[in-house]
């Protein structure tokens, strides 16, 4: 479900080209993603994203779940796009537009907040496992084991398994279904932290930082995070898009959201299911909103990882 | 800082002084994982710094120069690594120091410059930024002191428009410039003891002078001892009073530099000589390298390491180990030395 970065991906190199000179790491890695398409369409789909889920309520004059036009469907017609609804009704009689502009909210508030929850817990793992374990010594090593091991058998366990099981466990609500989400993430950022911050433990300014008597702990936060945290913040940028997936099919297996006056668009699905043959849009119109924004969540992490990498530096 | 004692005739005295800085006695390093055969890096190491004083250590890749300073510093990785012998700081036991009070010293007393200075900075933190955090964490002073000073320190390395270097990132910096930065970082809080693992050599051969240019001022002007570290006997005849010859983890010959120079006697100091071109010899002469490469050694134990390659090989280097020798003017370690020509005219002593 993840893809998986090379841990050394954002060791910053020794190139230094002319167009290099005197840039940062981040500020290079934007000029490089200004000139990537693949960079400029993923962007541009999670700003769209983004400004249909803050602005929605601009975008619509209806309610979400208002199932006002209840009496216009049927079970063998829902209306199609019309003057009020450019998109038509949904199967409760609201509109499907707003619905949409409203699901976005929702899978943009779920995503980013399972996925902060997963970055946040995994990464202060990963950290204090690969802080430990990179130059800890003995002690830091039996650290480093004791916690990694525990986030294997996190890992061990399928994500939508798990979410479904903390779901169950919590019950039907919408903060189950955020921590079930982010906790599936946790062992993702726990074990690419670790990884890069160990590999950075063995790096020349680390012994020669060392060589300054500067403390391991300063040595660890001031030095190896910085270098390592690079491919964690990728992660996240491309673990938005599979929250955002996770959470539609969370809601369409009803584990999600239980209010039915909030849109989601994995419960849109669902809805749509028994009308498919009437209105195939019902599920197609959710289908592709969740594709989109996953899609350009994918394309923005992927080109800022390459633009970060050092290997594919021009 | 005590003042300097100028001596006429260098000493090549073993026994304890009470004005050595630095002494270092029969270290030894052997790496070697658990239920593996240890392999010896570094044996029967012993040298002493005095303050002030400049001391080479030549050798090989290989030869064990960089474990020789990362067992000073107490650097060497814990696991499967054992150091034996001692390595005493102004009188006080390093290796037996709690790691905190080792740290206290590392950066402050002792500092060291690392070979590439690419790798050696941070490569996501400002070098203003890894200047001050030496300066702060081995004296009491605020951000802005630090800031001030971390100017001054980059100033006297030769940095041009130093307060806006402060805040670039080393990949900004050429070559020369990070290795300047890094002397910088070594000398930012006075150390008494310089260490220089080969600080020019991943550098342009123009840039090298100027940086060992740099290296020496700063050194003669802080006071400093320096333990130079090089395969380059160029470096040493610029830079040191006293030189330490290594062969696969060993001293072989140890005298000072004006000696080396003149009459190396061992065969692979006098090979080493040898394989550079000089002023003295007419143009077109042949340089005579080493026959042979380092990985062609036989262990210590069995004989001389050098025999293998050795021009001046007799029966007994292959029989027994020979032991480092006091003689007259130096020490060496060698069965059937280069004739000293004690005589010969040409170099200053």
């Amino acid at each position: 479900m993840s893809i998986q970065i090379p841990p050394a991906a954002l060791a910053p190199d020794t190139l230094d080209s002319e167009e290099e000179h005197g840039v940062g790491l981040w500020r290079g890695a934007f000029r490089r993603m200004r000139r990537n398409p693949t960079a400029i369409v993923g962007a541009l789909i999670v700003l769209g994203f983004l400004l249909v889920a803050i602005f929605g309520p601009l975008l619509t004059s209806y309610q979400p779940g208002s199932a006002e036009w209840s009496g216009q469907v049927t079970p063998t017609s829902v209306p199609g796009p019309s003057e009020n609804h450019w998109l038509g009704l949904d199967r409760f009689g609201s509109d499907m537009w707003t619905q949409l502009v409203y699901g976005a909210r929702q899978s943009l508030v779920y995503g980013v907040v399972s996925t902060a929850l997963g970055l946040t817990v995994g990464a202060a793992l990963g950290a204090i496992a690969g802080g430990f374990g990179a130059i800890g010594g003995r002690f830091g090593t039996w650290v480093d084991t004791a916690i990694m091991r525990v986030v294997d058998i996190m890992l061990a366990i399928p994500s939508l398994l798990l979410a479904v099981s903390i779901a169950a466990v919590l019950g039907q609500n919408k903060y189950s279904i955020m921590i079930a989400v982010g906790v599936a993430q946790v062992p993702i950022f726990a074990r690419l932290l670790r990884g890069s911050m160990l590999g950075q433990g063995q790096a020349d300014y680390v012994l020669a930082a060392g060589a300054l008597g500067l403390r391991k702990r300063r040595i660890v936060i001031g030095h190896v995070m910085p270098n390592s945290i690079g491919p964690t913040i990728v992660q996240a940028t491309l673990n938005l898009a599979t929250a955002i997936i996770e959470v539609a099919a969370l809601s369409y297996l009803g584990l999600g959201e239980a209010d039915p006056a909030v849109a989601e668009w994995g419960r849109m699905l669902v809805a749509a299911q028994d009308r498919f043959d009437v209105a195939p849009r019902l599920a197609i119109l959710p289908g592709i909103a969740i594709a989109v924004t996953a899609l350009g969540f994918t394309l923005f992490g992927e080109a800022l990882r390459e633009a970060l990498d050092p290997r594919t530096r021009k | 800082m005590p003042e300097m004692t100028v001596q006429a005739e260098p000493t090549l005295g073993v026994g304890r002084r009470t004005d050595v800085l630095l002494s270092v006695r029969d270290l030894a390093v052997s790496f070697g994982l658990r239920g593996q055969k240890s392999v010896t890096a570094v044996d029967e190491v012993s040298f002493d710094i005095r303050p002030g004083q400049h001391v080479g250590l030549v050798g090989e890749s290989g030869s064990g120069k960089s474990v020789t300073a990362l067992a000073i510093m107490g650097l060497l990785p814990k696991r499967g690594v054992e150091v034996g012998g001692t390595v005493e700081y102004a009188g006080r036991d390093l290796r037996s120091l709690r790691e905190q009070d080792m740290a206290e010293l590392r950066g402050s007393d002792i500092a060291m410059v690392f070979q590439d200075p690419m790798s050696s900075l941070n490569p996501v933190v400002t070098i203003g930024i890894q200047l001050e955090e030496v300066i702060r964490r081995h004296e009491k002073v605020d951000k802005r002191e630090a800031r001030d000073r971390a100017e001054v320190l980059l100033r006297r390395v030769g940095i041009p428009d130093p307060g806006r270097r402060l805040g670039e990132y080393p990949h900004q910096l050429s070559g020369g410039m990070r290795q300047r930065v890094l002397i910088a970082i070594a000398l930012a809080c006075g150390p008494k003891l310089l260490i220089a693992d080969e600080p020019t050599t991943a550098l342009d051969v123009t840039i090298q002078a100027q940086v060992l240019e740099v290296l020496k001022e700063l050194v003669a002007e802080t006071d400093a001892a320096l333990l130079m570290i090089t395969h380059d006997l160029g470096v040493v005849a610029g830079l040191c009073d006293e030189v330490n010859v290594m062969y696969a983890g060993r001293i072989v010959e140890s005298t000072t530099r004006a000696r080396l120079f003149a009459a190396p006697r061992h065969p692979y100091t006098g090979g080493l000589l040898e394989s550079i071109p000089r002023l003295d010899k007419p143009r077109g002469t042949p340089l005579r390298p080493i026959p042979g490469s380092p990985t062609q050694t036989i262990p210590w134990t069995e004989g001389c390491a050098f025999a293998p390659r050795c021009r001046n090989k007799i029966d007994q280097c292959t029989e027994t180990s020979p032991a480092l020798e006091k003689l007259a003017d130096r020490k060496l370690r060698c069965f059937n030395p280069l004739p000293a020509e004690a005589d010969r005219n040409g170099v200053d002593e």
